[in-house]
């Protein structure tokens, strides 16, 4: 966006786009026969600030050096990140009709051998912060500026890897490195919190010698705040965001629900959802503020 | 550096074990290559690695007790453009890190070097906690992986030589302690290749890691008895060097094979699957651990419990060549 733009209208954009990519979540949800729809809704917001207003990038040149980079350690956020990527250009969005299809680029979890724009293969939960970390030292040994963001879902931080990743981003002191937890409050089987608790969430990642800035993830205003407010990427301390999200965000019966975590849209279904998303979008949006 | 243009030079090998020598030509090869970063996981100064921490403190990451973060941050280095060997135990490495291999190593094809130190049994008193022998099982199975058994020292250092350029991940796995040197530097070596250490036509004996040392001095052996017996350093499994194998078996009827590792799935069952897949019926023997865990003791009386010292190997292939005469009759 142009430099001259006014942060109500930055707000406004990037609110319309995160309206928009949900109604592509929930095409691409109804072309694939079915998708993690919950936790992609969830992570709309941030992917889009991110995408649209943070990061560095080149779509013409995937491996552009100089290029920030993003790491989607909850790989099932596939169905949200494909949308964005066509989108900014990295492939033209009708090769996603073949979502889920044989031969396809394009399956449940992105793939960095067939999808321009994905870093490193994710699905397999719990690996993607020690991958970035392994980047943001890769960086600092090459005195490159640029950041590495790592989006991790908040069931993942069950894993044990997450905290061997946590405690040795700290020890080694990475200014570079942005993990950011989408925070919904829900993985598989339930709500976080009766599965295997997470709280304190932010007094963990305290001590482990994080940063920690919890925000609304739906308040733009908030996530791009977030992202402005980061320090240096000389600085000697990693920084995490821990969005507070509604899984299903914007769809009234897939909000907070354990049966949306995954889930397939008929026609009728689908055209229903698309119909409260633009009646939503319309009335100005789930992300205005 | 040019494709195939690092060079190392180590004195008094016979007083080195694999582990000493690959710390120090690692040295030599990250000043040949700025890429080369090595990570280790609180072992610097088991594997030897601590060389490379004190040559090039900025290309070296110690993760400590954490070897899953290890192996997952050697795909971040290496998916940023870096040639990262990573060390561990050869159990860590192929059991306790198999998803990381698998899924964001070996998958994406990415230029990490695994360098497993202390396999087989090569930990001894350390018993089965610490000993490998399902290793070369387990990397053989991964898409992509190149998985490399040198026999001794002077091999470890050609295989870590010739790793540093060859595409996608590679596996190595060495032992502990001072096996004795099977070659001198400046010998002819290729990943893929297999050398032959001994001709003979009554029987092969395909080896490798420190069971090659003790082919070839069976070999030496029975030469006095009259039986010949063709020694083969397999050091390279996968991609196995499947001519070698079609034309010992073809040329000597007889096949033992020989490896510090589950008799399942490592080189045994590499060459059976490549005898098998060519249509070739010989006399085959198999020495290794028969699908059992390995005991406690020293590496010297594990190995000969389980046939793989140099009498194991004669009273094996003495087998193979009595049944191939019986066969024939």
């Amino acid at each position: 966006m142009a430099d001259t733009q006014s942060r109500e209208e930055l707000i406004r954009f990037l609110g319309d786009k995160a309206a928009e990519m949900r109604e592509n979540i929930v095409k691409l949800t109804f072309v694939a026969g079915s998708g993690h729809i919950g936790g992609g809704l969830s992570m709309t917001d941030i992917l889009v600030a991110l995408y649209y207003h943070v990061l560095r990038y080149d779509p013409r040149n995937p491996k552009w050096p100089e290029g920030d980079r993003f790491i989607l350690s909850k790989g099932h956020g596939c169905i949200a990140l494909c949308p964005v990527l066509a989108d900014v250009g990295y492939f033209p969005a009708e090769k996603l009709d073949t979502f889920n299809q044989l031969d396809s680029p394009f399956g449940m979890h992105p793939d960095c051998n067939k999808i321009p724009g994905v870093e490193i293969s994710t699905g397999s939960l719990g690996h993607g912060l020690s991958i970035a970390v392994g980047v943001a030292l890769s960086a600092r040994l090459d005195n490159a500026d640029h950041r590495v963001y790592c989006l991790m879902g908040d069931g993942e931080l069950d894993e044990g890897l997450i905290w061997e990743a946590a405690m040795s981003a700290a020890h080694f002191k990475l200014g570079n490195l942005v993990g950011i937890v989408d925070r919904n409050g829900l993985s598989l089987d339930g709500f976080t919190e009766d599965i295997m608790a997470l709280e304190p969430l932010a007094q963990k990642w305290e001590s482990f010698g994080w940063r920690v800035m919890t925000i609304d993830g739906h308040d733009m205003g908030a996530i791009i705040d977030s992202f402005e407010k980061l320090p240096p990427t000389s600085g000697s301390q990693p920084t995490v965001i821990i969005a507070r999200t509604v899984k299903g965000k914007g769809v009234s019966f897939m909000e907070n629900t354990i049966a949306w975590h995954y889930g397939n849209l008929d026609e009728e279904l689908r055209d229903q959802v698309l119909a409260e998303l633009g009646s939503k979008r319309l009335a100005g949006g789930t992300n205005h503020g | 550096m040019a494709k195939g243009s690092f060079t190392w030079n180590v004195t008094d090998m016979e007083k080195l074990s694999a582990r000493e020598t690959y710390g120090k030509v690692l040295v030599q090869f990250g000043e040949q290559s700025n890429d080369i970063v090595v990570l280790t996981a609180d072992l610097m100064l088991s594997n030897m690695t601590v060389e490379f921490s004190r040559a090039f403190p900025d290309r070296f990451f110690n993760f400590g007790i954490a070897e899953t973060n290890m192996m997952a941050a050697a795909t971040g280095f290496a998916i940023s453009g870096k040639i990262p060997f990573v060390s561990t135990f050869a159990c860590f490495a192929s059991m306790r890190c198999c998803e990381q291999v698998r899924t964001d190593i070996a998958y994406p094809k990415l230029p990490v070097r695994i360098v497993a130190t202390h396999a087989g049994v090569s930990h001894g008193a350390g018993g089965t906690t610490h000993h490998a022998t399902e290793d070369l099982a387990i990397m053989r199975s991964l898409a992509n992986m190149t998985v490399i058994a040198p026999a001794d020292a002077t091999e470890t250092a050609e295989a870590i030589k010739s790793s540093i350029d060859y595409p996608g991940p590679v596996y190595i796995r060495i032992g502990r302690g001072r096996e004795p040197l099977v070659y001198q530097p400046g010998y002819d070596y290729e990943i893929g290749k297999a050398i032959t250490l001994h001709e003979g036509n009554d029987a092969t004996v395909f080896a490798c890691g420190v069971a090659v040392w003790a082919a070839r001095d069976a070999a030496q052996k029975l030469e006095t008895e009259g039986i010949g017996l063709r020694v083969i350093d397999l050091h390279t499994l996968k991609p196995i060097d499947k001519e070698a194998v079609i034309r010992a078996a073809r040329e000597t009827g007889a096949i033992v094979t020989a490896e510090e590792h589950n008799i399942i799935g490592g080189l045994g069952g590499a060459i059976a699957e490549v005898l098998a897949d060519a249509g070739i019926g010989v006399c085959f023997k198999r020495l290794g651990f028969p699908d059992v865990y390995s005991d406690i003791g020293s590496p010297r009386e594990l190995l000969s419990r389980y046939s793989l010292d140099t009498d194991g190997i004669i009273r094996a292939v003495k087998d193979v060549v009595e049944k191939k005469a019986k066969t024939r009759i």
